[in-house]
């Protein structure tokens, strides 16, 4: 069984919400990943989203623009992105990691060839921002060796669209909160409880949703209605300043704790 | 097989293995309305007849076709002919493509323009088209291109838009590209994206290659009017390709007419100082569309170089990906250095100063020329005048204005 669904369903046994947090993998610094990795893991994350640098990330707003950048200055690509992730799993064999980023570096490398690597170093979804549902070259491959291909869904989505959507779903759904780029300030969580009712009306596939998922109090918002919340532009700009390893660490702590405990306290006023 | 290249793009926007749609999700809906949109404008004769009302009497269209005869003599092989898209309103093709853009966009209701540029030759006839129908424009431009085109970031604010600074990545074409495409996503409800290359997602590559065939009939109903015959070869810039596209699109199944897209060889394709997305990259996806893409062996996409702005661009429209594979069309680099020989060629000889980004398609004309008959006939697409790029050559020059 995937980790991916392995985790989701302890989550619903014990009726507690998801904690995704995006990170681009390789800042603040390529050095120390692996430990930022399972600081994010003892601070309270379910799973995590590892985003896979690009130099042209048409989705992204400035913070994971420049995230990418540093990243992408420091050389890291696919192969260090692997090698990371296999570090992880040598210690933490449970949390689910998605890889998460845009299409060109998966095809360069080939789509067999990522699903294969992706696979022995231990990563359990991927999601391609700019790869949608019809296009499926790269997809096939990725599906076929076993990873969950996670979709994204907007507001814009149409009606049969997301019923096709929900049909191919496996892992989670992403639902994105509105239409906009990563890190804009513009979430309304009433209009997306909405959305998210919709989606849970059409499958049992776990809904997340990210982009302007800020801070605790966003996030228990998020929380009461969907089954994950995905935080990507504040953590990443939390780390931004941080100049070693072990700072990144620490400012991950104080970023992630709170928002757990906001979203286990709403777990349990909901019980 | 003979391949009917008409056809092309298929439902899904693909010619062949290029082309098709690779955006976030939150596009997909609005680029099946667009989709659609166009669909059912393109084959209205109401907008078909607004259309061509609007290329004769504002674009000032049919553009000349001028045989070049002095140049001809001086090189010494074959005729070259000029199609001069250089005489339109703004001085460029672009206009063709954004007269048409702007009309779908009122069509569609929408009361904001944005545009991305490199050169700015698109900006300006995004902000053209959007003062005279009286809608909202914004325009991105990459922070280098504004500094090497400050004409044309002027004559936007002249026309009332509003110019963006792009600061990140490399900040040109490609920046501005993505920059466009992220307020697209925020705005989308009111806003009409006018892409200015025949790149981008379907149905982006095959509508402005549409909008820009009117440069390929005419010309093609103009040589057998006036030289009763078809070209020999056609020569065009290719950047994005869609001046190139525009010329050739008529004349694809006409197998005896070769073609030739001149894309920017920069410093040369070795020096790995180019712009030559066909003849030095390999397929990927880029800004929505699978296509040649100039990247580094992790898929990044790698900077660019052309001392056209309009050029520096590290991908290119699907169908020349297509054209190439196919064998159709032949795609061959002009360093920086024979662009510029052929712009001063052409201004001693013609007194035309093209602009850089035709200069290219000048330099390969007068190459090919050389090597082919008197008798023969060569088109080259002039796409644009080159008062803009008066400082970049002064400046190359030493000489400050």
């Amino acid at each position: 069984m995937n980790r991916i669904d392995t985790r989701f369903a302890e989550l619903k046994a014990a009726g507690r919400k998801a904690l995704i947090p995006f990170i681009t993998a390789g800042d603040p610094s390529p050095n120390g990943v692996v430990a930022l990795l399972h600081a994010l893991v003892e601070s309270g994350a379910d799973l995590i989203e590892l985003g896979v640098p690009f130099s042209d990330p048409m989705a992204d707003g400035p913070v994971i623009q420049h995230a990418s950048e540093r990243a992408l200055a420091h050389g890291v690509g696919l192969a260090q992105i692997f090698g990371w992730v296999g570090e992880f799993r040598k210690t933490d064999t449970t949390t689910p990691i998605v890889l998460m980023g845009y299409l060109n570096p998966v095809e360069i490398l080939g789509g067999e060839r990522f699903a294969r690597d992706a696979v022995v170093a231990g990563v359990d979804g991927v999601l391609l921002v700019d790869c949608p549902l019809e296009e499926s070259q790269a997809a096939q491959a990725i599906e076929a060796a076993g990873l969950r291909r996670i979709f994204l869904t907007a507001p814009t989505t149409s009606p049969a669209r997301l019923a096709a959507m929900c049909e191919k779903a496996r892992g989670f759904l992403y639902h994105v909160a509105f239409a906009g780029i990563t890190g804009a300030n513009r979430l309304s969580p009433d209009a997306v409880r909405e959305r998210v009712a919709a989606i849970k009306a059409r499958t049992a596939t776990p809904v997340a949703v990210g982009f302007g998922v800020r801070d605790a109090a966003s996030a228990a918002a998020i929380a009461q209605f969907a089954d994950a919340v995905v935080i990507g532009s504040a953590l990443v700009e939390s780390l931004a300043g941080a100049g070693s390893a072990q700072a990144a660490c620490d400012a991950a702590r104080a970023f992630i704790a709170p928002i757990r405990a906001a979203l286990d306290a709403g777990a349990a006023h909901a019980a | 097989m003979k391949i009917d290249y008409s056809h092309y793009p298929d439902a899904h926007g693909r010619f062949g293995d290029y082309g098709g749609i690779y955006v976030a999700e939150t596009l997909i809906e609005p680029l099946a309305e667009l989709t659609a949109a166009y669909a059912r404008l393109r084959d209205d004769p109401a907008f078909i007849a607004e259309l061509d009302r609007d290329l004769k009497h504002y674009v000032g269209r049919p553009s000349p076709i001028y045989h070049a005869q002095r140049l001809s003599k001086k090189i010494g092989g074959a005729q070259i002919l000029f199609k001069r898209e250089d005489l339109n309103h703004t001085g460029a093709h672009k206009i063709n493509n954004t007269v048409g853009q702007a009309l779908v966009a009122r069509h569609m209701g929408k009361t904001r323009i944005i545009a991305e540029t490199g050169a700015g030759q698109h900006g300006v006839a995004s902000a053209t088209v959007a003062a005279r129908l009286g809608l909202e424009c914004v325009v991105y431009m990459g922070a280098t291109d504004i500094e090497r085109q400050k004409i044309n970031v002027y004559r936007m604010k002249l026309l009332g838009a509003q110019v963006v600074p792009v600061t990140s990545g490399s900040q040109t074409l490609k920046d501005a590209l993505n920059e466009a495409m992220r307020d697209w996503v925020t705005n989308v409800a009111d806003t009409f994206y006018i892409i200015g290359t025949v790149a981008g997602p379907h149905p982006y590559p095959m509508m402005v290659r549409d909008f820009n065939a009117v440069v390929g009939r005419e010309a093609r109903a103009q040589m057998l009017a006036e030289y009763s015959r078809l070209p020999d070869a056609l020569v065009a810039c290719v950047g994005g390709g869609s001046n190139a596209i525009g010329l050739f699109h008529a004349f694809l199944n006409d197998a005896n007419v070769a073609i030739f897209g001149a894309e920017a060889a920069g410093e040369g394709i070795a020096t790995g100082r180019h712009a030559a997305s066909l003849a030095a990259g390999r397929p990927g996806v880029l800004h929505g569309n699978r296509t040649y893409v100039l990247c580094d062996d992790n898929g990044q996409i790698t900077q660019t170089h052309s001392i056209s702005a309009g050029l520096d661009y590290p991908g290119v429209g699907p169908e020349h990906a297509f054209l190439k594979d196919s064998g159709r069309a032949q795609y061959v680099g002009v360093t920086d250095d024979e662009a510029l020989a052929a712009f001063h060629e052409l201004a001693l000889t013609e007194g035309i100063l093209a602009a850089l980004e035709s200069s290219h398609a000048v330099a390969q004309g007068i190459k090919l020329a050389r090597e082919m008959e008197k008798d023969k006939l060569i088109l080259v697409n002039l796409s644009g005048r080159g008062d803009k790029d008066v400082h970049t050559i002064a400046a190359r020059e030493g000489l400050s204005l």
